[in-house]
């Protein structure tokens, strides 16, 4: 059995300090061992998307990440989001006015997926909003309000 | 599902790399930007008994310009190529064949050399490293070798890389003067694998003939498939329609794709000649418009 190893890293603003199996799947360290649960996991081979955070700032799919990996990252997960005071990203504002999740499952891949995006393409066409979202799959919205959700906020965040 | 249970060494350089990787031998894999091994482990598909992760060697991420050639790190982002201004203007070809592969999150861990090592038949980077003539860096306890694309890529997931040997940089020669190139790719959806895509360069004289041609073809065999044959023929007649259609039926003569749940033989082979036929004249029309 491999040994567990010490890892270092920041969540959501927060140093967690903590011991891992080689093997911990980020995903499951993020919602087991943390109690980070708005991170989802979905079919545990990089498809559907469910399980995208920001790794130093970039959106990567957790449960293709091994907890290891992310010693000395910062990290960051719907939780992180909005503001301390309950307040919804601009992003998670504009998804609730465009009813843009049904049952949620999505939501949190397609939340971070989208800010990630938005951030090297702050004015897209429609055409790059679909492309950009295509890393997540939804089930039941039927993507429209999603996709309208995304241009409602690239016109807030710019 | 999880993976098993495995040893993990995050590498700080290539010479720690390649000691991790004499002293464990077959029993290690070398994790890279993860988006194929660790589904891979996710599925038991792979069993490594040690992991040598390369995310912390620095060193092997980098992007330079040097005698007509661009060198990558074999650790580069594909999405910091992507996003790279030089690669941009030196060949963008490679910046348009990368937006095929995956999804935004799939590039921001996905490495150019890891894509080239694990060398699935349909995947996009190895099917430019073939399609320009690439070279592949290799090292090894024993120094350092340099493998063109064609003895590189030998068969399905298999190349000239050797046990203990570590894939260090991807060369591609930068795109001449009075070029146009075009990348085009058919896929059940945007970011799957491709069932078939075609890579296509082409450089025109001062006269306006072709001087040279680059066409590659992959999902159609056990590598991707630079197809000679059909650059001579543009070469020789240039892109106007008529030759351009002719080269693309060779192209369909070429290949001999296998047929799998996802496409038949010759619905592959079909695919081939439209892509071709697409790739050139978008080619063609691109040298066109810069001129």
């Amino acid at each position: 059995m491999a040994q567990v190893r010490p890892i270092s890293l920041t969540v959501n603003g927060v140093t967690r300090q903590a011991l891992v199996e080689p093997r911990r799947l980020l995903v499951d360290f993020l919602r087991d061992d943390l109690g980070l649960t708005g991170t989802h996991v979905g079919c545990e081979h990089g498809i559907c998307g469910a399980c995208t955070i920001l790794f130093n700032g970039e959106a990567a799919r957790s449960c293709l990440m091994l907890a290891v990996q992310a010693e000395g990252a910062e990290i960051t997960t719907v939780e992180g989001l909005g503001s301390s005071d309950g307040k919804l990203h601009p992003l998670q504002e504009a998804f609730w006015e465009h009813h843009a999740l049904q049952c949620g499952f999505c939501t949190p891949g397609m939340l971070i997926v989208a800010l990630d995006f938005l951030r090297t393409n702050p004015d897209p066409t429609e055409e790059e909003i679909r492309e950009g979202l295509s890393a997540v799959l939804c089930r039941c919205t039927g993507y429209q309000p999603i996709i309208e959700a995304v241009k409602a906020a690239a016109a807030r965040l710019r | 599902m999880k993976p098993p249970p495995f040893d993990y060494h995050a590498a700080r350089s290539v010479s720690e790399a390649l000691e991790l990787l004499g002293r464990y031998a077959e029993d290690a894999r070398l994790l890279a930007g993860g988006q194929s091994l660790v589904p891979m482990l996710n599925f038991r598909l792979a069993t490594p008994r040690v992991l040598i992760d390369l995310n912390r060697v620095g060193e092997l991420a980098y992007i330079r310009e040097e005698n007509g050639w661009l060198r990558l790190g074999a650790m580069t982002r594909q999405r910091a190529i992507e996003f790279s201004p030089l690669v941009k203007e030196r060949i963008p070809l490679l910046v348009e064949a990368l937006g095929y592969v995956g999804h935004l999150p799939t590039r921001t861990r996905g490495t150019i050399g890891g894509s080239v090592a694990h060398a699935d038949p349909s995947a996009e980077c190895p099917a430019l490293v073939c399609a320009l003539g690439g070279e592949l860096v290799i090292r090894g306890a024993g120094g350092e070798r340099v493998v063109g694309a064609a003895d590189f890529f030998q068969d399905f997931f298999t190349t000239a890389l050797q046990p203990g040997e570590l894939l260090v940089e991807v060369r591609l020669p930068v795109m001449p003067a009075r070029s146009g190139w075009a990348f085009e790719e058919f896929a059940r959806r945007h970011g799957d694998f491709a069932i078939v895509e075609v890579a296509a360069q082409v450089t025109l004289d001062e006269r306006g003939g072709c001087r040279a041609a680059r066409v590659a073809a992959a999902g159609v065999g056990a590598t991707p498939l630079r197809l000679r044959a059909v650059e001579q023929i543009v070469e020789r007649g240039g892109g106007a329609g008529a030759v351009v259609a002719q080269a693309a039926a060779r192209a369909a003569e070429l290949v001999d794709p296998a047929g799998d749940h996802h496409a038949s033989a010759d619905y592959r082979r079909h695919l081939t000649e439209v892509l071709t036929r697409r790739a050139l004249s978008r080619a063609f029309a691109g040298v066109e418009r810069s001129k």
